[in-house]
């Protein structure tokens, strides 16, 4: 089985650092501890595991929680056709480590989750809003943000 | 990417778009110039952000499909299988074969629509306006098949979860013949007038070179990806629908330049064109029967007001809804996760309570807790929908992951060092489109 191997593997390397490991609905997925992200990042991406592709970097809110963010991670390997994904909690206020070093699409990913959800990246080059405009108010996917509300047109820069 | 505020005194500083007469889409390049030389760029997007995830936490499962239209608006139909397939795979719905042999027809039909648009204008831009008609031609068959199949050209909304929403249009084969022919012929045409052509060869050949390594690092995928000789295909690599059991090659290019991107997707056309056929033969056609000559919608409902009605209601398979018949071959058995047939709803009691049940305030399609990634080869690339459920009506967090996202955030580095000029092709070459990667 290719696919426990992957994270069997983490487990018996990283042991602590890998709070669960599981694969719901046949997707892989590791908890991970969120000062290790950056050195099970680089150990997954190096060979033999070889995810040389980061497929997606997003945030899920959940107000109700101690550590508010879930910062979610899709990675991809070519060589052995094989995804998985890696999460970590996040508190509110602090900052996980940026992938840029690692993958280049990290730089958009990791601005457009700070624009979406507020979440820093230590370590960004360039860290700012993608997608709204810097005088926005506001972290528009955070639960807390009304879906309707309004804010006024940014008069146009001299 | 670095900001652009303290450029030297020599250097210009040039804003390329918004709204750009030779950029197809919203994006903002702001060039540092040496002359006509780029120094250094910003590219600027989310002019089409329109917060489509912040809505889907907002609407129910049924009702967040039509938002999916919107995104890929070239290839609504993949947009939609996307979609569902994510659905399904976390309610652990099965779909039956014809609607899978439906699905992957449309997509097929959907990517070769997405790949004209994308090279007619990357063309035209280029200066060849008759590439850009000769595309638009053969667009205008497949999308008769489309619009006779879902009733819209653009926004289908026709993938339904469970299946699809209705039958095939019983003229349908010789519909898609008459699609596939003319764009068979459209692409010989243009491979004539593209391949060869000095004007089109300096502006693409050997320009914004995109390395297989570099182009992994950042995550393309899709024809860019292959253009570049990688050959990934979520189609060939994680087999969905019916895909394992089509034969169809994957394209790939040599080189990763303008070119190589246009090319690939001349190619996967026609690997698509296969496909087609391959489903048409795969399927058995609808038959006439399947269009009820009996009562009129209005007349079905006076009569049930005091008996039942003994003949068939007139719905035609497709446009105003299916029958019953036609249920068991394109949507899946599970009564709690489709919308039950008009018949049902117009003439009996159960049907209008189990029409209500789905449609009501928290009930209907109600996937159990927990989260799902799961991705279609769409037009652009692998096109993933991350979904985190709570157990209630409405997704928890829907995440896209749009596949010129990635593609678009290489840009900068493709188009540093060179012309002005080249940002055209190379941006065309992209296929950029603001309603997904903006979301």
């Amino acid at each position: 089985m290719e696919e426990k191997k992957t994270l069997g593997e983490l487990r018996k390397r990283f042991g602590g650092n890998i709070l669960e490991a599981s694969a719901p609905f046949g997707d892989e997925t590791a908890v991970i501890r969120k000062d290790a992200l950056l050195q099970i990042a680089e150990f997954l991406r190096n060979p033999p595991f070889a995810f040389t592709m980061l497929l997606d970097l997003t945030c899920v809110d959940y107000p109700g929680r101690p550590d508010r963010f879930e910062m979610v991670y899709h990675l991809f390997s070519l060589a052995r056709s094989e995804r998985i994904r890696v999460k970590l909690a996040l508190p509110e206020g602090a900052a996980v480590a940026s992938l840029t070093g690692l993958w280049k699409n990290a730089d958009w990913l990791e601005r457009e989750a700070f624009d979406m959800f507020g979440v820093r990246f230590e370590g960004h080059p360039d860290l700012r809003r993608l997608f709204m405009d810097e005088g926005f108010d506001g972290h528009p996917l955070r639960k807390d943000y009304p879906l309707r509300k309004r804010q006024p047109r940014i008069p146009p820069r001299t | 990417m670095a900001r652009l505020d303290n450029e030297s005194p020599d250097s210009l500083l040039l804003q390329m778009g918004p709204s750009h007469p030779a950029m197809h889409g919203t994006i903002r390049i702001r060039l540092e110039l040496d002359g006509e030389r780029i120094l250094r760029s910003d590219v600027e997007v989310g002019y089409l952000h329109r917060g489509f995830e912040k809505t889907c936490e907002n609407r129910t499962y049924f009702n967040l499909l039509i938002y999916t239209d919107r995104l890929n608006y070239v290839s609504p139909l993949i947009n939609n299988v996307g979609y569902a397939l994510t659905l399904e795979k976390l309610m652990g719905l099965q779909v039956p074969e014809r609607a899978q042999f439906i699905r992957v027809l449309m997509s097929e039909l959907s990517r070769i629509s997405d790949h004209l648009t994308c090279l007619a204008a990357m063309a035209m831009e280029c200066g060849a306006f008759t590439v850009f008609l000769y595309n638009m031609k053969a667009r205008e068959f497949i999308w008769d098949v489309i619009e006779a199949t879902t009733g819209a050209r653009m926004t289908t909304s026709y993938i339904r979860v469970g299946g699809v929403r209705a039958d095939l249009h019983p003229d349908y084969p010789s519909a898609v013949r008459k699609a596939v022919g003319e764009t068979r012929k459209v692409l010989k045409d243009v491979h004539g007038l593209l391949d060869k052509n000095k004007i089109f060869l300096d502006r693409t050949r050997d320009i914004a070179v995109m390395t297989p390594e570099n182009a992994i690092a950042f995550g393309w995928t899709g024809p860019c990806l292959r253009s570049t000789g990688v050959a990934y295909d979520v189609r060939k690599a994680f087999p969905y629908l019916v895909y394992d059991r089509l034969s169809f090659d994957i394209p790939v290019g040599d080189r990763g330049d303008n070119f190589d991107r246009y090319m690939v997707r001349m190619r996967e056309m026609e690997q698509s064109l296969r496909i087609v056929e391959q489903c048409l033969g795969s399927l058995p056609a609808t038959p006439a029967t399947r269009m009820a000559d009996d009562l009129e919608p209005a007349e079905a409902i006076l009569a049930a007001r005091t008996k039942r009605p003994r003949g068939g209601i007139r719905l035609s398979p497709n446009l105003e809804g299916s029958e019953k018949a036609v249920y068991r071959d394109i949507l899946a058995g599970d009564h709690r996760s489709i919308v039950p047939p008009k018949e049902e709803t117009y003439a009996s009691i159960e049907g209008l309570i189990s029409h209500f049940q789905f449609f009501m305030k928290g009930h209907g399609l109600r996937p159990p807790r927990g989260e799902v990634y799961s991705s279609v080869e769409g037009g652009n690339g692998e096109l993933g929908f991350y979904l985190v459920s709570d157990g209630s009506d409405r997704p928890y967090r829907l995440h896209l992951r749009a596949p010129c996202f990635h593609v678009v955030a290489a840009l900068e580095e493709l188009i540093r060092g060179r012309l002005i000029a080249d940002v055209i092709p190379t941006f065309g070459s992209m296929n950029m489109i603001g309603g997904e990667l903006d979301r």
